[in-house]
Parts: C-alpha cells; sequence; structure tokens
C-alpha cells in the first residue's frame, strides 16, 4: 500500500471487451471497489494481449503483457472484472518470459493481480453489498475464473447479501457456454451446439436473469439468448452487486428494463 | 497401412456430426454417465488428489528415464521365455506382427482392446496378409462389424444407440430368430459372447495391447470389463502383446498406483472387473496358457516427442476422462475429430502423430475451458499443450491468412493506446448509433461467424476508458 493514503491505490483493468461494448461495468467495478475503500485509477489501457496468447502469437502477447505491466507500475493492486483477462495475467504473463528479470517481474504483478468478485471478498474481506435486486438469478461459472482461479463461491457469497434476490442453480454451471474468444467465431457451428445447450439450462432453472463474471461469455450467452427470443435478461454479476441495473440488459433494446 | 486421416476435413466432419440425430442421442449418454460415475468415484476417495500427483510424477520419472527401463523390461521379458520386438515406425509395427503370425501358420487372429493397434492400423494388414482379424471387446466388435474405426479410446462404439447395434447384429449374425429379443444391452453381449466363443477356440495368435508394461518383472497389464481379454491371451498358442514404448513402469507398486486412479478416471470403478498380468510364455506347470509370447513396442513418432514441450502427453494413461468432460467432443461425437484419437488427448496428440499441417484443425478446436487438465489423472495440461501447436502453426504460417491478418491489426492498434483509443471511440460510437434500437446485430459482414449463430449485443456507446476520463474531469471541476 502506497504510504500517503491509507485507501489501497487499485488499478482497474477493464478488459476490452468492457471498455468497448459495456461500460457501465467497469463503472460498477469502479463503484464495488470504492465502497470497499479503495481510490480506483484507470490507466490508459487496451489489452491483456490474450487473443494473441491463444492464437499462437506469443511476440505480441509478449509484448502486450509488457505494456500491462508498465501502465499498472504504480498501482497496489490490479483488479479485473474478468476471470479470462485475470488468468491470463495472473497464470500466463509468468509463463511469457525465459529472461530472469521479467520473469521476476511478471511474478510480481501477477501476485498483486485480482478478478473483481474474488478480490472483494478474499483480500478487501468485503462479506456484504449494498444492493438489492428483486427477483430470482442464476449464475453461471466462467471457464477461466473457475479453473485458473478458484472463484466459485465467492460471487455467490455476495449475492446472497443482495436484498431481494433469489439464486437458483442451473443445471452443469460449471460446463463452458462455447466462447473460448476466436473458437466462437472460427468453429461457430461446434460453439452454436455448446452455448444451445447452455441457453437451455438457463431456461430450465426458470430465473429470467442470467449472470457471470465475465463479458465474453455473456454475449455469447445473451447473443443466443435473444436470437433464441428466449425472455431472460443477462447482466454481469458486478452491475447487479453494485446496484446499477439502470443499463438494458446485455443485447436487449432499451424498453426490455425490468 | 494406418488409417487415412479426415482430419483436414474438421470442420465438415463436425458438419455432418452436429446434424446427425442418432449420433447426437448417444452422446447424450456421455454427457450424463462418465461424468457422474467419476465424480462419485473421486469422492469416495479422499487421496486422489494426491494420487494424481504421485501419478503424474510417476509418469515423469519413467519419461526421464525410459532408456533404462525399456531396457530392464526387455531383459525381464527375455527372461521369463519372451521376446521382444522394437518397431520404429507403424509399417514396422504390422510387419513384425504379421510376420510372427505368418510364422505359426496363423489362420485366425483374436485380438483385445487396444488403441495403438488402430494407430497402426493392424487389422488392415493382418487381413492383407490372409488371415481373419477378430475383434473380441464388445464395442470394437461392433464397430468391426460396422467397418468402423473407435469414436472414444475407451468405448469404442459410444457413437452408437442400442437399437443400431441390434440393426446390425441382425444383418450379420443370420442365425437370430427373428423373435429373440435383443433390445437391452446385456442381450447383445450374450449374443456377441456367443459367436466369440467359437473364434477364442478357433484363434492361432491372441493379441492384446497393454496398459502398463511392468519393467521389474517383464510383465504387461491390461484390464478389462468383459474378461475377452483373457481368453485372448491364454487360449491361442501364441501370445502378442502390442503396446507404445511410454506404458512402461519401473514396479508392479508403480503400477497399482496408476491402476488406483485409471479405472476412477475411466468409468468411474474402484477397479476395472478384471486386470489381468501376463508374464512370458506358459511354464511347464502351468494348466494353461501361449507357448509363444512375443512383445511389439511402438514409437511410431513417441521418443521424438521426448525433450519437447509435447513430452507431458506421453504421461497419458488413456483413461478418456479429458473427452468425457470435453464440451467439443460431447457436441460432434471422436470420428469428427478424423483419426485414432479424439478429445482433448487426440487434439494434443494427433498433430504429433500425423504432423501439423493435417492434425492443426485439432489444438484449434478447443474453447481451453480448462476441464480436461482438472480430471486428467496425470495432471497433463492440455490446453496449454494445444497451445504450444497454435504457437507452432503461427510461426510456420499455417494460421489462416484471414486470422494472421486480423491479428496483426488488431496488434498494431492495441499496441500504440492512443490510436486504440481513436478508433475504438469511433467504432463504438457508430456501432452503438446503429444498434441503438434493438441492442444487438443479428447480422454483421465481419462478423458473419458470430452472427450465423446469435446475435452480436451492440456497444452501449463511447468507451469505459473516455467515459471514465470525463467524469474525472467534471469531478474535479
Ligand atoms: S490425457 Fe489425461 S484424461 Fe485424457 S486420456 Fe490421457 S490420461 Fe486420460
Amino acid at each position: 500500500m502506497s504510504p500517503a493514503s491509507a485507501r489501497p491505490r487499485v488499478g482497474l483493468f477493464a478488459t476490452c471487451l468492457v471498455d468497448l461494448f459495456r461500460p457501465s461495468v467497469g463503472f460498477a467495478a469502479a463503484k464495488l471497489l470504492e465502497d470497499a475503500g479503495c481510490e480506483v485509477l484507470v490507466p490508459p489501457q487496451t489489452c491483456c494481449g490474450q487473443p494473441a496468447f491463444n492464437s499462437g502469437d506469443r511476440v505480441t502477447a509478449r509484448d502486450l503483457a509488457l505494456q500491462v505491466m508498465d501502465a499498472f507500475s504504480g498501482c497496489d493492486y490490479i483488479v479485473a472484472p474478468s476471470g479470462s483477462c485475470t488468468g491470463q495475467m495472473v497464470k500466463h504473463f509468468p509463463e511469457l518470459f525465459d529472461e530472469p528479470q521479467l520473469a521476476m517481474r511478471a511474478r510480481a504483478f501477477a501476485g498483486k493481480t485480482f478478478e473483481l468478485v474474488s478480490f472483494l471478498t478474499d483480500v478487501l474481506k468485503v462479506t456484504s453489498v449494498e444492493a438489492t435486486y428483486e427477483g430470482r438469478v442464476t449464475y453461471h461459472d466462467s471457464c477461466s475464473g473457475l479453473r485458473e482461479l478458484g472463484i466459485q463461491s465467492q460471487p455467490r457469497a455476495l449475492l446472497a447479501t443482495v436484498k431481494g434476490l433469489e439464486l437458483v442453480e442451473m443445471k452443469e454451471s460449471d460446463v463452458c457456454c462455447g466462447f473460448g474468444g476466436t473458437f466462437a467465431a472460427k468453429y461457430g457451428e461446434i460453439s452454436d451446439a455448446i452455448v444451445t445447450k447452455k441457453t437451455a439450462h438457463v431456461s430450465e432453472s426458470g430465473a429470467p436473469l442470467l449472470l457471470a463474471g465475465d463479458l465474453g461469455c455473456l454475449m455469447n450467452m445473451a447473443g443466443k439468448i435473444t436470437r433464441q427470443s428466449k425472455q431472460i435478461e443477462v447482466r454481469h454479476v458486478a452491475e447487479v452487486l453494485a446496484g446499477m441495473c439502470d443499463e438494458p440488459p446485455i443485447a436487449a433494446r432499451k424498453e426490455m428494463r425490468r | 497401412m494406418t488409417l487415412h486421416p479426415t482430419t483436414p476435413g474438421f470442420k465438415d466432419n463436425a458438419h455432418q456430426a452436429l446434424r446427425d440425430p442418432e449420433l447426437q442421442k448417444a452422446l447424450g449418454h456421455v454427457q450424463q454417465g462418465f461424468i457422474y460415475k467419476r465424480q462419485s468415484a473421486v469422492e469416495r476417495l479422499p487421496e486422489f488428489e494426491n494420487l494424481r500427483e504421485a501419478a503424474r510424477d510417476l509418469k515423469d520419472h519413467v519419461l526421464k528415464h525410459l532408456d533404462l527401463y525399456l531396457e530392464t523390461y526387455e531383459r525381464n521379458v527375455i527372461a521369463s521365455g519372451g521376446q521382444v520386438h522394437f518397431a520404429r515406425t507403424s509399417a514396422e509395427a504390422c510387419e513384425t506382427i504379421v510376420n510372427i503370425c505368418k510364422s505359426h501358420g496363423a489362420k485366425s487372429v483374436t485380438k483385445g482392446k487396444s488403441m495403438v493397434s488402430e494407430e497402426i492400423g493392424l487389422n488392415g494388414a493382418i487381413e492383407a496378409a490372409g488371415m481373419q482379424a477378430v475383434e473380441t471387446d464388445l464395442g470394437e466388435y461392433i464397430i468391426q462389424l460396422r467397418g468402423e474405426t473407435p469414436s472414444h479410446i475407451i468405448a469404442p462404439a459410444v457413437h452408437l444407440t442400442k437399437e443400431q447395434v441390434e440393426v446390425d447384429f441382425r444383418r450379420v449374425h443370420t442365425h437370430l430368430e427373428p423373435a429373440r429379443d435383443l433390445s437391452e444391452p446385456v442381450q447383445l453381449l450374450t449374443e456377441a459372447r456367443g459367436v466369440l466363443r467359437q473364434k477364442f477356440l478357433d484363434a492361432d495368435v491372441g493379441i492384446t495391447g497393454a496398459n502398463f508394461l511392468v519393467a521389474e518383472t517383464g510383465s504387461s497389464i491390461i484390464v478389462t470389463n468383459e474378461g475377452n481379454g483373457d481368453l485372448t491371451q491364454s487360449l491361442p498358442r501364441v501370445h502378442i502383446v502390442i503396446a507404445s514404448i511410454e506404458k512402461i513402469v519401473p514396479t508392479l507398486e508403480d503400477a497399482i498406483l496408476l491402476l488406483r486412479v485409471l479405472a476412477r478416471s475411466a468409468t468411474g470403478q474402484d477397479m476395472s472387473v478384471y486386470t489381468t498380468l501376463s508374464t512370458g510364455p506358459r511354464r511347464a506347470e502351468d494348466p494353461d496358457g501361449p507357448e509363444h509370447y512375443h512383445v511389439v513396442l511402438v514409437d511410431n513418432g513417441r521418443s521424438a516427442m521426448l525433450g519437447t514441450e509435447f513430452e507431458d502427453m506421453l504421461r497419458c494413461i488413456r483413461c478418456g476422462a479429458c473427452m468425457n468432460h470435453c464440451p467439443v467432443y460431447h457436441a460432434i461425437g471422436g470420428h469428427a475429430y478424423g483419426w485414432v484419437y479424439p478429445g482433448p488427448m487426440g487434439a494434443v496428440l494427433t498433430p504429433s502423430l500425423i504432423g501439423v499441417e493435417k492434425g492443426g484443425h485439432l489444438p484449434n478446436a478447443s474453447t481451453f475451458c480448462g476441464r480436461c487438465e482438472s480430471v486428467c489423472p496425470v495432471k497433463i495440461p492440455l490446453p496449454k499443450l494445444m497451445r504450444h501447436w497454435r504457437e507452432r502453426e503461427f510461426e510456420r504460417h499455417l494460421t489462416p491468412a484471414v486470422q494472421r491478418y486480423g491479428l496483426k491489426i488488431w496488434g498494431f492498434f492495441a499496441k500504440n493506446p492512443g490510436l486504440y483509443s481513436l478508433a475504438t471511440r469511433a467504432a463504438m460510437t457508430t456501432l452503438a448509433w446503429l444498434g441503438r434500437d434493438k441492442g444487438r446485430f443479428t447480422s454483421l459482414p465481419l462478423a458473419k461467424g458470430w452472427t450465423d449463430y446469435r446475435d452480436l449485443p451492440s456497444p452501449q456507446g463511447d468507451t469505459f476508458q473516455a467515459q471514465w476520463r470525463k467524469r474525472q474531469k467534471e469531478a474535479r471541476r
């Protein structure tokens, strides 16, 4: 923690999808962090480099990893509203560098980088949020957050403190939604088969609102749900936890607002 | 005569598979049965996680000293009266086996289930040499009747429904009374057993695979649930074990460690029904057993994986858990992968064995959900190894051009935050304006791979960073 202030300086890595498609998630994340006593900074940023890394382009992945580490060097913590991008920064940045100095730097960076919800619960020891949501919701465990970072109980624990909210579990909430980054476009037909199973499970749960912690997965599921004309809303979990559900749900028109 | 890969046509294969209603029905069983059974087996064994680590370390140790253990194994097979043959390629392996069969004047060969025999195309080679090869594992027997290859490494006929199998049995087993009830799997098994009994007795040579080869004793170990392997290896005059080189373990104790994780990961059993050891030919005091005992050790590209980033893959004990937990396998089944090994393990192994030029789709056709790695009993980092293939493809310019250029342009902007901000702000505000009524796009020219199947949510407006800076400025005022 920096000596000048008692509040931890948290660099918000919005993730490129939130930056471009759904800024409201970034503001929800900032509110949650500020409510928990953090000073939030948003250094100029683009992308964590995961698309390059997963496409086999290590050189670009390295360049972007260095760019992120430079941009956030003045922060006590780096926090992202995404298990997938956090997984890239925590698990994969250190794999990108063979040079001892850089590898050490990447490991140190990884050590202070967290996914938003688990940062609130595990680091800041937040046990409840000030938010209200009347109705039932179901939660999808995005793969990287779940399997790379062990995020499963944390969002459920905080959702349980949202007034009026009832969490109903869908079947196979821990199974992939078929997004997989560029996979969704490269192997669209297979991805479609996977997301179709997922939205069926969402429907069966009976919850009118689907939540998850990764915008990529959310855009995939929301895009399928609207294509199937299902009456289910889709939002990032941070929006509900922050009590910021004023914007229309993902992929929904304005009048669909509850 | 190795199976000709259709892997380059993976997308077409997948397309067909997704439109095959019988296949889709059969795949439903994979998603339900295997996963639940493994989960409950794991929950019954508190030390399972520790065993996975021990299993990983054991296999890593063996791979570091593979030459040593292979030599020890060979010595001990010879000491027990058997012979060991090393085959560098599938062709050499087939030739060796065919020659052994011929030298014993064999006409009929029974076979236990063996994936490496599928890999080298052994049945074709045996038949081309004028002998009959009879698969004795029920699943293998079924697909042999149908002229198919396995679609799963432990459940070769998992792509079929029992109704389809009944039709095949009635077609081939012409002695069947039309009134005979074959609607239940156990009735199909009884019928197959009846037909196979004579084949077991007639066989001159029995070929089995090996789950493990034990260096200290020169034994091979197979696990089965039908007992067909035992009859295959003990009734004929000649027993041939075919195994790939990485099946070696140092001691019986080590084999037991792996057996403890194998069945639990594969079928959710604590142990398979039969665990059978064979060590050399029958001894004078043995009541039965083969007169001749041969082991054919197949390399076929494996030693070239040692010392590379793909060495981890050689830990695989072929349990099938990775495919049982794979959303892509669940969607398209095993045949779409186009060669012997499907699912996540196939996505790593296939390019190693047939070349990434032909096998390149497989490591790309993964969401990297990581469920395979989380269940693998020897902790193979399957997504990481698939990514290594993507890296090789990228280095060698095998990645499709559209994707390469797309990445290049995106990379250029991503590395220039100033330009990136200008470009994305312009793009997002335009898109947001275009999508303002519906909140989504049902079709977008550059994103057809996406919008053919689902809508693309439209952006909310200006970028988060731009809005954030604006608010900061206003707050300061
Ligand atoms: S890769 Fe692992 S999970 Fe897959 S078959 Fe091999 S041992 Fe089993």
